[in-house]
């Protein structure tokens, strides 16, 4: 490979989870931190191996939750005292028990949406184009392969001595990776 | 519950997924075989026909409906909810199963459940499509339907929020759009599989687009699956908080038979009940056809009938309670209802729901009959039917015997109510043949996962002694 290229990393491949999360481990301990896995499915211990902070999807949850609670009360207090006060059988205009339905519905439509759209929007997705595409078999990352990929932004980041890590891991194939 | 037994006789039964070190792969190649396949079997195009000869009968229906009138149904005071009614809480039922598996049973971390979560779910998106042309077509003008939601209109009126009829119309469309939510989230690392694994340049860029560049990453994938446990535990209240919602549109009402409390729960199990027939009727069918039955394995359909077996317990509960409410409550309306629901003019229909509802299923509790995927398929069916009588009585048993006897009327569905009626079975049955040929009906990703944290643990035993 041409040395003025720019490449996204470098990136292994590996046949097993196993292998996988020890890879994993050993870059942690190595002092990696620009590092990312791509497995087929999620793989337990695999987050924790990579060093990957929890995410705070709940909270958007939480919040998105609350807030169609409120907006969905607030929609029908408004519409029942302020827009359109209807007198039926002499009950109050706020009268909130009967508003428990629609503003439980708002708050389940509220937090759902919010964990779509949160995990979507966290996770960058829509994304047309990656650069990982690039590596080569990557389409068994969706099938039956395991890879970890140490991205050349990271500070520790050098083309020999990572590869020859990566190599000692147990990857069946170490590539490098254009941007 | 013997949870590790349960678990490994699952997994004891999917045997050939096990075998060897392919079975990663193999899960993929047989769900994806099905769309990728050259030709779909034949009953495909069987059913794909007789279903749209039902569509074609669905839209004459609608067409003819909306150049006369509500007037064409067999509509009538005092009966002035009639199949529109019946139909609509019979879809939204049977929709209900699907949420139930792929929500409810992911947080009790039934695997069993894996095999036909997406399936169900994709059940529960065209039943409550089917669903919702009824209350929109009974509107009689249904082209102003947008008036049900509040916004504001020329007209300055808004919506009448005590009213069940505008909780329905919250729950309803709620209960959609999270369902789609769920089932999307749920098939975007397959749909990736599929983009990756398909073979001309079309299908990898359809592919590709609705899996907007899902690439696998354990980032990803940390977040998806917090998303995914939050979307199931969202949707566990919904999906009880809609049939709930549906019942109070009865029971909200001072109608003799309706005005009852017993009605959320009782509507709730019987929503089990029927989605879980209905999963049984498409899969059994499905699964031989495709060639899926290591994957949808007995144990799975086992207990599937298990739960219809429990849910319809209580669904019985709910008729017994019934009766005798209308006798414990001294209520003259109450009890002449019931006995009028026995021995009136619908007496057959009611003898008939209790003969499919709860009689025939009593059958379930024989391992032999739940084995047999025959009889297990002709309960099913039968509950449907049950189902759908239940409603019909609800309704009908009701509003044909008002308070006063000079108002009473008796009701019977014209052609135009059968004709809506089946035509939304062949607008169902249709939309379950595109999903099948063109989504992978089984989460892939999911089995996989099942089937690695078998293999790990086989293996970690292994080496130990």
């Amino acid at each position: 490979m041409s040395a003025d290229k720019k490449i996204y990393g470098l990136v292994a491949e590996f046949n097993d989870s196993d292998l996988l999360i020890k890879a994993a481990e050993q870059t942690q301990e190595a002092g990696y931190t620009k590092t990312d896995a791509y497995t087929p499915f999620p793989v337990h211990g695999l987050t924790e191996a990579l060093g990957i902070k929890r995410t705070i999807l709940p909270w958007i949850v939480l919040t998105g939750g609350i807030l169609g609670c409120l907006g969905g009360f607030y929609l029908q207090y408004w519409v029942s005292v302020e827009a359109y006060p209807l007198n039926v059988g002499g009950r109050p205009f706020n009268s909130w028990p009967s508003f428990i339905p629609v503003t439980f519905e708002c708050t389940i439509l509220g937090a759902a949406l919010s964990a779509i759209i949160g995990m979507l929007s966290l996770n960058g997705l829509p994304q047309p184009y990656h650069s990982i595409f690039n590596t080569p078999n990557f389409e068994r990352a969706s099938n039956d392969g395991f890879f970890l990929c140490i991205e050349e932004q990271d500070p520790k980041f050098d083309k020999k001595q990572t590869r020859r890590l990566l190599e000692d891991l147990g990857a069946v194939s170490v590539s490098e990776v254009e941007s | 519950m013997s949870d590790s037994k349960d678990k490994d006789s699952i997994l004891g039964q999917a045997g050939p997924l096990l075998d060897s070190g392919q079975t990663i792969q193999s899960v993929g190649d047989k769900v994806t075989s099905v769309i990728f396949r050259k030709k779909q079997p034949i009953p495909w195009f069987v059913v794909l026909g007789i279903a749209s000869m039902l569509l074609g009968s669905l839209t004459l229906s609608v067409v003819w409906l909306l150049m006369k009138g509500t007037g064409v149904w067999g509509l009538n005071i005092p009966n002035a909810w009639g199949f529109a009614i019946v139909n609509f809480v019979w879809w939204i039922g049977i929709g209900h199963a699907g949420t139930l598996i792929s929500a409810i049973l992911f947080l009790f971390k039934q695997q069993w459940r894996t095999s036909i979560n997406r399936f169900a779910e994709a059940m529960t998106l065209f039943a409550v499509a089917c669903a919702g042309m009824f209350p929109l077509l009974h509107l009689g003008r249904p082209w102003v339907f947008y008036w049900l939601f509040p916004y504001p209109s020329t007209m300055g009126v808004w919506p009448q929020f005590r009213s069940p009829l505008v909780w329905d119309v919250f729950a309803v469309s709620t209960y959609l759009t999270v369902s789609v939510i769920f089932w999307y989230t749920g098939l975007i690392p397959d749909l990736a599989t599929m983009r990756d694994r398909a073979k001309n340049k079309v299908g990898k860029i359809v592919a590709g687009i609705f899996a907007m560049g899902w690439r696998g990453s354990a980032r990803h994938w940390h977040r998806y699956e917090v998303a995914y446990l939050l979307l199931a535990g969202l949707s566990t209240p919904l999906v009880v908080s809609v049939h709930s919602v549906v019942s109070l549109d009865f029971a909200v009402s001072i109608m003799p038979g309706w005005h009852t409390t017993i009605f959320p729960p009782y509507f709730v199990a019987g929503a089990i009940y029927s989605g879980f027939a209905m999963v049984l009727t498409l899969m059994i069918p499905v699964r031989s056809i495709y060639g899926l039955k290591s994957i949808v394995t007995m144990r799975t359909i086992d207990n599937m009938a298990k739960i219809m077996l429990a849910t319809g317990l209580m669904v019985f509960y709910g008729y017994l309670n019934e009766i005798f409410f209308a006798w414990y409550s001294g209520n003259k309306y109450e009890s002449f209802m019931m006995l009028n629901r026995m021995t009136g003019p619908y007496a057959l229909q009611y003898w008939m729901l209790i003969l499919c509802n709860g009689i025939i299923p009593q059958l379930l509790w024989f391992r032999k009959v739940r084995q047999n995927v025959i009889s297990l398929f002709i309960i099913s069916i039968i509950v449907n039917i049950g189902m759908w009588l239940e409603r019909y009585i609800i309704v009908v048993t009701s509003l044909h015997r008002d308070f006063i006897p000079s108002s009473w009327d008796n009701y019977a569905g014209t052609i135009w109510d059968w004709g809506l009626y089946i035509g939304t079975i062949g607008f169902f049955l249709f939309a379950m043949m595109l999903f099948i040929r063109w989504v992978p009906m089984i989460p892939i990703f999911e089995i996989r996962e099942i089937i690695h944290a078998k293999t790990k643990k086989t293996l970690g035993t292994e080496k130990k002694p």
